[in-house]
């Protein structure tokens, strides 16, 4: 058999070394997280019991810790934050890669991306002072969810173009000649196809949604206990409290905010694996493999 | 040319060598924890250090918490803190036995904004039943007996604590659980659980700016936050029955009336004396009594003695009260304590 690589220089397996080690490291750092982090939880679950994740009661004065309403803001936020930002990020890349004049294109990428490296304390200032104060949104669910959309619009919007972009031009030529609109061949040739890539751009977007902690601090509200349907209430997030009370936080509450950061940890974790899974068998299916 | 080269490297190298050994008798002091003190801590910085160039001193904030941690884990040289540590931390502390050194006395003010009424009068347990909700509106008539000469309108309260972990908290709900226990069921810490239909703002800042932009609003700041805020605060009814004022000279009065333990540990809420004011907190420095390196130990010595020393002249400027002089002269005489084992 015909052996290209030849002999191993020595620059070779050092190369080969650092690399291994780097991507070790990286799976090494997960894990000590992980390790650590529910070693520090262990107390309040020796207290709370599995009841951590359905008391609605959070008094550190009293050591009662519940997560379930801190669980519910997070998931609530991020479900509005979807729903808001699903239509406009497909809309945009859609807009970019079938609508856009060519010339428009490039500018309008750099701009979406843009988005996606303003510092969410500045999307939290921006929403205190426009949302809450200018608009009368308040400290709320839904401010919390305006921030977050606007916040994972750009993730969405990149990761579906780039999915949108795999579509053969032969299936697009296909319907096309069929006699179909641009809306129905979009509709026939280019969702269909990167449907499971769009899913796992969404999911992506979730998960940035879920860990966001400053800009939903600021503007959430900072209310206990809140498990509601009603976007205007104010309410807490499991990243919020952390922030929140961290620094004053000691002994049974510090281990409190540790089981809420694990908890939240697993949560991103699960999604993230789920929408990597998800696109790359999209990405697989699209190129054919 | 090598000549010129050997001259200006030797230049060099002898420059760098005064550099370091202006270093080594150059005194760097790390601290961190209430945000409280923080102001008396910068001034108080600013004018030491004029005195003693050779010590560097750093205060970050971040919360008492933060700082007894930092202390805890020996990565501050002292700890600001508005609580002592709790009996089963004192365990984590890597350096052995810690000192307490009071620094300053600081009253926390009721301010509220409310349509035509500048001045106000709560007692304890009127300000128990307003910040647990049992009283939502301003003309409730737990508030119209504080206030017999007041008419009071029917506006609804919207009450405003801190969403951070605070030592004012902590001051201000220990005034509640001391002063009104058959009232006040939240207990008492750095946060507490605070009914939902709560506004919450971050810092003393926070809470300020919020009361300010609402209607009916009422939140606990301190002093000299309300006093920037240019909000009314309220007169709160002390254990002598007197509605007093929050004003350096009334937690003063309260700093006569506190009971000091041996470790110069106290809380300074809820004081007796006819002239203090109620809801005052205080804040200490923590150091470790045994230090490993003599120069730092003289240097901490020589902060803390001006912290509780010369620098409470800073304090009234400040909007915090200067210790009263007979802690003040305990907490000079534990200075020593601080020593090299």
């Amino acid at each position: 058999m015909l052996d290209l690589t030849g002999k191993r220089a020595p620059g070779d397996t050092a190369f080969r070394f650092v690399a291994a080690a780097a991507a070790g490291l990286v799976l090494l750092i997960l894990a000590l997280i992980a390790i650590t982090m529910s070693a520090r939880a262990v107390p309040v679950f020796q207290s709370m019991g599995l009841r951590f994740f359905s008391e609605t009661r959070w008094s550190a004065p009293e050591g009662v810790f519940g997560a379930l309403p801190f669980l519910w803001g997070t998931l609530f936020t991020a479900a509005i934050a979807i729903v808001l930002a699903v239509p406009v990020s497909l809309g945009v890349a859609l807009f970019i890669t079938e609508v856009a004049p060519r010339w428009l294109r490039k500018p309008l990428v750099y701009v979406v991306d843009l988005l996606a490296v303003v510092p969410s304390v500045v999307f939290g200032l921006w929403g205190v002072v426009v949302l809450s104060q200018f608009f009368g949104l308040g400290r709320s669910f839904l401010t919390a969810g305006v921030i977050l959309a606007i916040m994972i619009t750009p993730i969405i919007t990149s990761l579906a173009r780039e999915v949108m972009e795999t579509t053969p031009a032969s299936e697009k030529e296909a319907a096309l000649a069929l006699g179909a609109t641009r809306w129905e061949m979009i509709g026939a040739a280019v969702l269909p196809h990167s449907a499971g890539g769009l899913v796992g751009s969404v999911m992506l977007g979730l998960g940035r949604a879920l860990g966001e902690t400053i800009a939903v601090a600021l503007v959430i509200g900072s209310a206990l206990g809140r498990i509601t349907l009603d976007p205007m209430a104010a309410g807490y997030s499991m990243p919020a409290v952390i922030a929140n009370e961290w620094g004053e936080a000691a002994g049974l509450h510090k281990s409190a905010l540790i089981a809420l950061a694990v908890t939240l940890f697993l949560i991103t974790i699960v999604v993230n694996l789920i929408a990597s899974a998800v696109v790359q068998r999209s990405m697989r299916k699209s190129r054919g493999l | 040319m090598s000549r010129r080269l050997i001259v200006s490297t030797i230049a060099v190298a002898s420059l760098a060598f005064a550099a370091c050994q202006q270093q080594a008798r150059q005194q760097t002091l790390n601290g961190s924890g209430a945000t409280f003190q923080k102001p008396y801590q910068e001034a108080a910085i600013e004018r030491f250090t004029a005195l003693h160039r050779n010590i560097t001193i750093n205060y970050s904030g971040g919360g008492s918490g933060k700082g007894r941690q930092d202390l805890a884990d020996m990565v501050v040289d002292f700890a600001g803190s508005d609580s002592p540590f709790k009996e089963a931390d004192l365990a984590g502390n890597k350096g052995g036995e810690v000192l307490y050194f009071p620094i300053l006395l600081g009253p926390v003010a009721v301010c509220f904004n409310l349509e035509g009424v500048a001045s106000l009068q709560l007692s304890a347990g009127t300000i128990a039943r307003i910040f647990q909700r049992d009283v939502t509106l301003w003309n409730d008539p737990a508030i119209a007996a504080d206030n017999p000469d007041l008419t009071l309108p029917a506006a609804g309260i919207v009450v405003v604590h801190r969403s951070d972990g605070s030592g004012t908290t902590d001051n201000f709900t220990k005034f509640l659980v001391s002063a009104a226990p058959e009232v006040w069921r939240l207990q008492s810490g750095s946060t507490v659980e605070w009914p939902a239909e709560t506004q919450a703002g971050a810092g003393n800042s926070g809470i300020a700016q919020i009361v300010r932009a609402t209607a009916g609003a009422v939140g606990y700041v301190d002093l000299s936050d309300a006093k920037a805020s240019g909000l009314p605060y309220a007169r709160v009814k002390n254990q002598a029955g007197n509605y007093v004022e929050p004003t350096v000279s009334s937690a003063s009065a309260a700093g006569d009336g506190i009971e000091v333990n041996d470790d110069l540990t106290f809380s300074a809420v809820n004081a007796g004396g006819p002239g203090s004011y109620p809801i005052t907190g205080q804040s200490w420095v923590i150091v470790y009594a045994n230090q490993a390196d003599q120069a730092k130990a003289a240097a901490i010595q020589a902060y803390v003695r001006f912290l509780v020393g010369d620098g409470q002249e800073l304090l009234p400027e400040l909007d915090f009260a200067p210790l009263p002089p007979g802690l003040q002269a305990k907490a000079l005489a534990q200075v020593d304590r601080i020593r090299t084992s």
